[in-house]
């Protein structure tokens, strides 16, 4: 038998509410509103941006964050860089992008021969299951990239507060 | 201030790569996100981080609004002589903080 | 329904007319067993668990002076590494001027306006979050150990009975999916056991350290179900008996979950 301390009325009047919270509250996650998200045309063209006309090779570069991911709101990333770090041979700049996000750009790293080595560690907000790319610009002018696909899960329980 | 939280190892060997953990603390508002009445929260983010090694800039990195709540960041470099280490973040609607750090190299 | 007999305590809060088996001693894991392997890596680092930062704010206002007795913690409690050290791990703990259980929070605040006569910190609030994350801090690694007694008894019941009822729109007991189901997926992820071993805590979800109160709340929304204010008694019941069913294991705050 159902044990319901809340009157009938008042009782929709809450459900009523809460999902008008549910909706309205903007936990990044939020289903009912979701600002426009970055496509991969505007993702290309944030990379257009870095790169210019230049030709970007795969390798070089290696991104590491985790394939499943419980909560999009902090995600661990490293991206990590094959290079000596010496005066004539080094990673100027690596930049991240994202596909799905609400905008495509996540960080611009600039490096140089004191960076020692061309790795860095930070959280990310993925906001969906998505590509994550990363592109390493050397002194030589090349540029390098490597990609990654993850699935972002959602929270079980919609919170509202 | 805003409270900032850095690991730097206090000694070092001349010539060794050091790894260097900041945390700092900020909501790092997307911009994106509406408030209860469906109007997007205005953005606030920390946009830009730079290290400094004895005046030197070793390390610099613009940050947008897909960096999570309270930024953290890794970063390296090679122990070159004792002195100061130097971070500084600044963002939006003014925002600024700096912390040094010393360390000796022997 | 007898639950399985606990070793310390003599006189034992009987679990009567349980809907759900209680989780074996054995079988009682944490959150933390239940996360990924980096949201484990985020909270064994102090370097970079988030939490710290409240820490290190809880041990700044730790040594302010405040009030019209113009007294800080430190000046009656010292160095709170030694005298926080397992207050956490008792908490809720019977308060005989309130007659009743109290949580960290209310202790906390019950301080500062009856030894440092200062206003009581806002429930949530920045400073008062701290505050209790730095105490809690001290206790990292201590077993929970929650009084049940004569004075604690009828207030574990409450909070016993509040975790077995059915309740809200969904019309799920908490112990439905913590005690029956734990470990199973729900919207893709896993259901953990509600044991509060590490709070305040940073949730990824929230992207800020935040109470088990403002947990239970979040709980009793996703259920659609009647939530009550802050320092409401029957939080502080169903506090006290989440962290009694979570006796023995180790404090981990400030904790790291998604």
């Amino acid at each position: 038998m159902r044990e319901d301390h809340i009157a009938p009325a008042t009782r929709r009047r809450f459900l009523i509410d809460t999902a008008a919270l549910a909706g309205a509250a903007g936990l990044g996650l939020s289903l009912a509103i979701r600002p426009a998200s970055a496509t991969p045309a505007s993702m290309r063209a944030a990379i257009r941006r870095v790169v210019g006309e230049a030709s970007v090779k795969k390798g070089r570069l290696k991104i590491d964050l985790p394939p499943l991911i419980e909560n999009g709101n902090a995600v661990p990333l490293t991206v990590a860089a094959e290079s000596p770090m010496t005066a004539d041979n080094y990673v100027k700049a690596i930049h991240v992008f994202t596909e799905k996000n609400p905008q495509p750009n996540v960080i611009s790293v600039q490096l140089g021969p004191r960076a020692g080595r061309a790795t860095f560690a930070t959280r990310i907000r993925l906001a969906d299951s998505q590509k994550v790319i990363a592109i390493a610009e050397m002194n030589d002018g090349s540029f390098w990239s490597d990609e990654i696909e993850v699935i972002v899960t959602l929270a079980a329980c919609l919170e509202g507060v | 201030m805003a409270r900032a939280l850095i690991n730097v190892p206090p000694k070092a060997k001349r010539g060794e790569l050091i790894e260097i953990k900041t945390l700092i603390s900020h909501n790092m508002e997307t911009g994106f996100r509406p408030d209860n009445t469906g109007k997007p929260v205005p953005r606030d983010i920390i946009t830009e981080f730079v290290c400094k090694y004895n005046g030197e800039e070793i390390f610099r990195a613009e940050l947008f609004p897909a960096i999570a709540a309270n930024p953290f960041l890794t970063i390296f470099t090679i122990a070159t002589e004792s002195g100061t280490l130097n971070f500084e973040w600044t963002g939006d609607n003014g925002f600024s903080a700096s912390e040094s750090v010393n360390i000796t190299v022997e | 329904m007898r639950p399985v007999a606990v070793a310390a305590v003599a006189t034992a809060f009987v679990v009567a007319n349980a809907v759900a088996a209680e989780i074996p001693s054995a079988d009682r894991k944490s959150g933390y067993d239940f996360m990924g392997r980096e949201t484990r890596a985020m909270q064994d680092d102090d370097t970079a668990n988030p939490g710290m930062l409240w820490v290190l704010d809880g041990e700044a206002l730790w040594k302010r002076k405040d009030g019209a007795a113009g007294k800080s913690c430190a000046d009656c409690h010292g160095d709170a590494q030694n005298s926080m050290k397992g207050v956490a791990a008792r908490y809720p703990a019977f308060s005989p001027p309130r007659g009743r259980p109290i949580d960290l929070e209310q202790r906390i605040n019950m301080c500062r306006v009856d030894q440092q006569q200062s206003t009581p910190l806002a429930f949530e609030s920045k400073d008062l979050l701290a505050l209790s994350a730095y105490v809690g801090r001290q206790s990292r690694g201590m077993p929970i150990d929650i009084a049940d007694d004569e004075r604690t008894k009828p207030f574990l019941q409450a909070g016993h009975d509040m975790f077995n009822q059915r309740q809200g729109q969904l019309n799920l007991s908490c112990a439905q999916c913590h005690d029956d189901n734990w470990g199973q997926k729900l919207a893709g992820a896993p259901i953990p056991q509600g044991q509060p071993t590490g709070y305040p805590l940073y949730r990824l979800e929230w992207q800020a350290l935040g109470s088990l109160q403002r947990r239970l709340r979040n709980c009793l929304v996703g259920m659609r179900a009647q939530s009550y204010a802050f320092g409401a008694p029957e939080y502080v019941d169903l506090e006290l008996f989440l962290m009694w069913r979570a006796r023995g294991m180790p404090v981990e705050t400030p904790a790291v979950r998604p």
